[in-house]
């Protein structure tokens, strides 16, 4: 089955849907949708979803950016692929996803800021050390978002370095000036786009 | 001896030490030589593209870049992360198919003096290679102390299974090579139902009822088949269920004490392999009584503070915080 081609070099998308579409590597399928619902019915966290994926494809379609970009929707996507492997017109569901994640930060719409703010945690350890530090990570998190819950998890890391399986520095790469060049080419080309 | 490239990534480096250990150890047993990937980085997990999508590709387009300028006739790079397999391998794959990206991918690349030619490498995971590689009966013939009596629930997770374009697990929600290499090891394993459910990835920092209660659909489904031990393939599976089943419990008011253990680990006591060796004894969910019923003895954790039964928060009901900032 083969999917719309958009002249990608010259072409200028024109309305939400196709901006949705073309900021998605590979190919979204996005507008094959039909509507079916399989991707609600098979995620996971779809009860705690303010919309199921099928309303989002749905609200992007009627181009309400606005909407779509404040849902929670995208953050709560825990990347099972179960909806990308069972939907019927192989739409690729977890990378518009991360499109629409990527939109909400870029045009400052998301509503509840945790998943956001784990994310560019996450982010900002491995651009400074190209490896990811969850004792930093987990530690900035908790004081930032849930400092009540400071306590379970404190005891959690405890439990980690008592057995080994934490370390209180991260480890950095020998190369990081390299990565950090390659990353912010990337930052830039991406802005180009 | 066969040589592969080896993507450790950051887990199996700390929380999933254990997983490393255990691969380490019995990779000569399998006929494996492996070589890490030199000053390889974060595959960014599932984070990274949540904030930009094309410095997320850059990030997996170095680890390709170094893995090829290194390969030297090995072109097969292993992953034991879930995560860190799919990101690599989806990079490969979408490079592959879609031009511009490939493109954009290697101009960002280049700004760091590398380059790299999709599919130059080919990324799999260990279970694959070990499985359809090594071979079932490469690996039975290694056993000497078989896994007899010891119920096993095969739990593969997410994102080795699917997507999984090129077929390489059989199925995407119901594979059954994690099942045959338990059995390989004699085994009894269960008919595990939700065996390619989600573990709750990393819902248990944004809203962790919802990891909750996904890690406690397959502790029920666990308990409930009357599993001894559960084992996985992935590091935040591991982690999630061994280091949050506590919380869960809490949380539901159950009481389950499903030991989670890597596949790694039960191939090295297979093989006859010391617990020690295979970073066994640093698990959460204490392993000693399932082990115990095929001989082995879990050594005791040096003695530690005893983490303090917790009280029920005493203070005042607040809101989380919504809003942002």
């Amino acid at each position: 089955m083969s999917t719309q081609q958009f002249p990608t070099e010259t072409w200028t998308p024109a309305n939400f849907l196709e901006r949705v579409i073309a900021a998605t590597p590979g190919e979204s399928r996005l507008e094959m949708c039909i509507q079916c619902g399989t991707c609600g019915g098979s995620c996971p966290s779809g009860d705690d979803m303010d919309n199921t994926p099928r309303q989002i494809f749905a609200m992007i379609r009627a181009g309400m950016e606005e909407e779509v970009l404040a849902s929670n929707t995208p953050w709560y996507c825990v990347s099972c692929y179960y909806c990308a492997i069972r939907c019927p017109q192989e739409v690729h569901i977890p990378d518009i996803m991360y499109t629409l994640k990527n939109m909400a930060i870029a045009q400052d719409r998301y509503v509840d800021s945790v998943a956001p703010d784990w994310s560019q945690t996450f982010v900002d350890y491995v651009e400074n050390y190209g490896r990811s530090f969850e004792f930093g990570l987990a530690t900035r998190h908790f004081l930032r978002h849930r400092p009540s819950g400071l306590r379970d998890t404190a005891q959690m890391g405890l439990g980690l370095l008592t057995k080994g399986r934490m370390d209180l520095s991260p480890q950095k790469i020998e190369q990081m000036p390299q990565l950090q060049a390659i990353l912010n080419r990337a930052k830039e080309v991406e802005a180009t786009l | 001896m066969t040589k592969y490239l080896f993507y450790p990534g950051c887990s199996m480096q700390r929380s999933a030490r254990p997983y490393l250990d255990s691969l380490m150890a019995i990779q000569q047993d399998i006929g494996w030589e492996l070589e890490e990937i030199e000053d390889w980085n974060c595959c960014g997990a599932t984070e990274y593209i949540s904030v930009s999508r094309l410095p997320a590709y850059a990030l997996n387009g170095r680890n390709l870049a170094l893995a090829a300028q290194q390969a030297n006739g090995v072109n097969t790079v292993l992953a034991g992360c879930s995560a860190c397999y799919l990101n690599l391998a989806k990079t490969d794959r979408y490079m592959q198919k879609d031009g511009r990206l490939n493109a954009q991918v290697n101009e960002a690349l280049a700004a760091g003096g590398l380059h790299y030619d999709p599919g130059t490498v080919k990324i799999r995971h260990l279970l694959d290679v070990i499985v359809h590689k090594v071979g079932l009966e490469a690996v039975k013939r290694k056993v000497v102390r078989p896994l007899t009596g010891l119920r096993v629930a095969p739990y593969y997770g997410c994102m080795v299974v699917r997507p999984d374009p090129e077929n390489r697990f059989g199925s995407p929600e119901y594979p059954t090579i994690l099942d045959e290499l338990m059995k390989a090891l004699g085994a009894e394993v269960v008919d595990f139902p939700v065996k390619t459910h989600c573990c709750g990835g990393h819902m248990t920092q944004i809203s962790a009822p919802v990891a909750y209660e996904l890690i406690r659909r397959l502790l029920y489904a666990a308990d409930q088949y009357q599993a001894d031990i559960m084992v996985t393939l992935c590091p935040m599976c591991q982690l999630n269920l061994d280091a949050y089943q506590d919380d869960a419990n809490k949380h539901f008011h159950t009481n389950y004490h499903m030991p989670i253990v890597y596949f790694t680990q039960l191939m090295g006591l297979a093989f006859g392999r010391d617990p020690l060796e295979l970073g066994l004894g640093k698990e959460f969910v204490n392993t000693a009584p399932a082990l115990a019923k095929i001989g082995v003895e879990v050594p005791e954790e040096p003695a530690t503070a005893r983490p303090r039964a917790r009280r029920d928060d005493p203070s005042l009901p607040m809101p989380q915080p919504l809003l942002k900032k």
